[in-house]
């Protein structure tokens, strides 16, 4: 008889439902327990300097460019202190458009801007959200501590002529014939 | 003549009991969802959460009153009390122990009908007052819920009154002394938790307020503390409802050992648990599948288990 | 217990007065629902427990309901209509009559001879035996009164299939 397995199916759904009662909630209590984010979590974007202190940032549009929600902005400017060093006059990352995609970290190419695993961003006025180079920027190399760009770029800046960099042979004279 | 000051203690006692357990309920029933559905539910005020009640009701109350202008006002206000007043008019002939009783009526069963009747206008004219389609679906559905699980309801417990021979709920009780009524009245106790869940608009009986259909059905348009009278209104009947099911089916204060109060909550509490286990269990029926569930399956059963139950009492009779 | 009975009474009196006088159906329909409860009240004042219960759970809880359910269908419409209804001048007829009814009383009580408010508890075990002793032609006539309005409303709401039609 149908009512039957009815009249079972619902009983055994209560049973069922009743049993939780002695399993423990797999709820993480958040401000108290903290939850586990990987190093690798795309969270808060930031600003690294290279291991000498400078600013990694050389200001070429890469991560503006890449960002598909278009919430970097930046511009870059001449260092007038560190000949041919670029760094960004402004750069400014609206987090309340960003998606925290991380495309920004792929497409740059001295490792400056990074995404940490940190997401507690919360603000009360939606402005304080709109974050500029003096926010974004930290004082250490976040996760990559030995790179520095102008070390091993083959071009010539103040502390080194070209050819000086890392695993770089001098430059090839192109006037003599000696190999 | 009446003893007004053992009357006046037992209608606070009652008064007071049936308010703070149902704003304890508000916070119960989201633990225990909580609990059941493996999280842990409102847990941070006080100790357990306990005091989450509390806040909602500060909230509640500090919320801004708004009236609809479309609405109908008067009746939109008066509304609300209607809830909270039938459900706390019919824990007057609630006897939860011995002459531990506001009102001893002789047809305590009939007043409580009554009072559960009057509480479908409550849901009607406030899904009317409100003069949104959303509240308005809600109170049509409502009006055909109530209308046809009031009759079950009144059916299912005359096989209880009948074994008893009394309308009188003491009586009743009293009468239980040997065997439960749920044992000779399992089809009359099972159409009467039915239709009480359906008078209480509980799942899975819940279509007047289907959250997922109706926005809140035919409270959709009340804010602040109206809105609060029917949450209360709600938890109020839910309690009625495990302590008429206590008293009718479950021996109401009787049980060994413990004292008669004792007995009568801890059975109540049982229920009350029991009624949010199915929210949390059972789907939302479709409202022809209610419909037809209560006129072509609780009614014959109603019907069935009242005409075997005069038989056989007329037959002891002789 | 009197002062009672005449707050009922003045309620019910008034609440029927407002019945007739609202112009909108379902405020009137309200004020009838209070008329009923006060009427109610009554009669539990006058020891007729069981006629205050059974008129509160089917006149109250279940016809009432299924007025307003008609009534709340109406819409707005139906007051503009009550309105033009409702002239003075249809008051006339109905107020002559109620004159000749209230004359009737005052000449009751005028004239004396009235008994006091007595309560004598009817049981409803005397109502029951009552309707199903000397009454049961009563009873079953109701029945069958019932029996082909229930049909025949199931006959009008059935759904007629495509094939039948």
């Amino acid at each position: 008889m149908n009512i039957w397995i009815y009249a079972r199916n619902l009983t055994l759904g209560l049973w069922i439902v009743f049993k939780r009662t002695f399993t423990k909630p797999v709820t993480v209590q958040y401000p108290e327990e903290r939850p586990y984010l990987p190093p690798r979590w795309r969270g808060r974007i930031v600003l690294t300097r290279d291991p000498d202190g400078e600013e990694r940032c050389v200001a070429c549009y890469l991560c503006a460019a890449a960002c598909p929600v278009d919430c970097i902005a930046l511009q870059a400017a001449d260092d007038p202190t560190a000949q041919d060093r670029r760094y960004p006059e402004f750069f400014r990352i609206n987090f309340s458009r960003c998606i925290y995609c991380g495309m920004c970290e792929e497409a740059c190419p001295t490792n400056a801007i990074q995404l940490t695993p940190d997401f507690e961003q919360s603000e009360y006025a939606r402005r304080n959200l709109v974050y500029e180079k003096e926010d974004l920027l930290i004082s250490g190399t976040g996760k990559y501590p030995d790179y520095n760009f102008y070390r091993v770029a083959g071009v010539k800046t103040r502390d080194k002529d070209k050819g000086q960099a890392e695993n770089e042979l001098p430059p090839v004279d192109v006037r003599s014939l000696m190999p | 003549m009446i003893d007004w000051s053992h009357t006046a203690l037992t209608i606070g006692v009652i008064l007071g009991g049936a308010l703070t357990l149902a704003g304890l309920l508000i916070w119960v029933e989201r633990r225990l969802l909580g609990i059941w559905q493996e999280r842990y539910g409102p847990n941070r005020l006080g100790p357990g959460g306990c005091l989450q009640s509390l806040a909602d009701m500060i909230k509640i109350f500090t919320k801004e009153d708004w009236i609809p202008p479309f609405a109908d006002k008067a009746v939109f206000v008066i509304t609300p009390a209607i809830v909270v007043i039938t459900a706390l008019m019919s824990f007057a002939v609630v006897p939860i122990a011995p002459s531990f009783v506001v009102s001893d009526l002789n047809m305590g069963v009939l007043f409580f009908l009554a009072m559960s009747s009057l509480a479908a206008y409550s849901v009607i004219i406030g899904g009317w007052a409100s003069n949104s389609k959303f509240a308005f679906l809600g109170s049509l559905r409502a009006i055909a819920q109530l209308l046809s699980y009031e009759v079950f309801m009144g059916l299912s417990l005359m096989g209880a009154v009948l074994l008893a021979g009394s309308f009188n709920l003491s009586d009743i009780v009293d009468a239980q002394q040997q065997v439960w009524f749920v044992v000779p009245q399992f089809l009359g106790f099972l159409g009467f938790f039915m239709a009480g869940l359906a008078e209480a608009h509980r799942t899975p009986f819940d279509m007047p307020e289907a959250e997922a259909e109706l926005v809140a059905g035919y409270h959709s348009e009340y804010s602040g503390m109206k809105f609060g009278m029917f949450f209360v209104g709600e938890y109020l009947s839910v309690i009625l409802l495990s302590a008429m099911t206590v008293i009718l089916f479950f021996g109401g204060w009787h049980g060994p050992w413990l004292p008669p109060v004792v007995w009568f909550v801890l059975k109540m509490s049982a229920f009350i648990v029991l009624i949010i286990l199915i929210r949390a269990t059972w789907p939302r029926f479709r409202f022809d599948q209610l419909l037809s569930f209560g006129w072509k399956v609780v009614m014959p059963l109603a019907l069935i288990n009242l005409l075997v139950t005069g038989g056989v009492v007329l037959w002891k009779a002789g | 217990m009197e002062i009672l009975f005449y707050i009922a009474a003045a309620v019910t009196v008034l609440a029927t007065l407002r019945v007739i006088t609202h112009v909108h159906a379902v405020h009137a329909l309200l004020y009838l629902v209070v008329a009923l409860i006060a009427l109610a009240l009554i009669f539990y004042l006058l020891g007729a427990q069981f006629a205050a219960a059974l008129e509160i759970i089917i006149y109250g809880g279940a016809i009432m309901v299924l007025f307003i359910f008609v009534v709340m269908l109406l819409g707005p419409l139906a007051v503009e209509q009550e309105r033009t209804w409702l002239k003075p001048g249809a008051w006339v007829g109905p107020g002559i009559l109620a004159l000749v009814l209230l004359g009737e009383v005052g000449y009751l009580i005028a004239i004396g001879d009235h008994l006091p408010i007595t309560v004598s508890e009817t049981r409803q075990k005397g109502v029951s035996i009552a309707l199903y002793g000397p009454y049961i032609i009563g009873v079953e006539l109701a029945s069958m009164l019932l029996l082909p309005g229930l049909i025949g409303a199931y006959h009008l709401g059935r759904r007629v299939s495509k094939e039948s039609r």
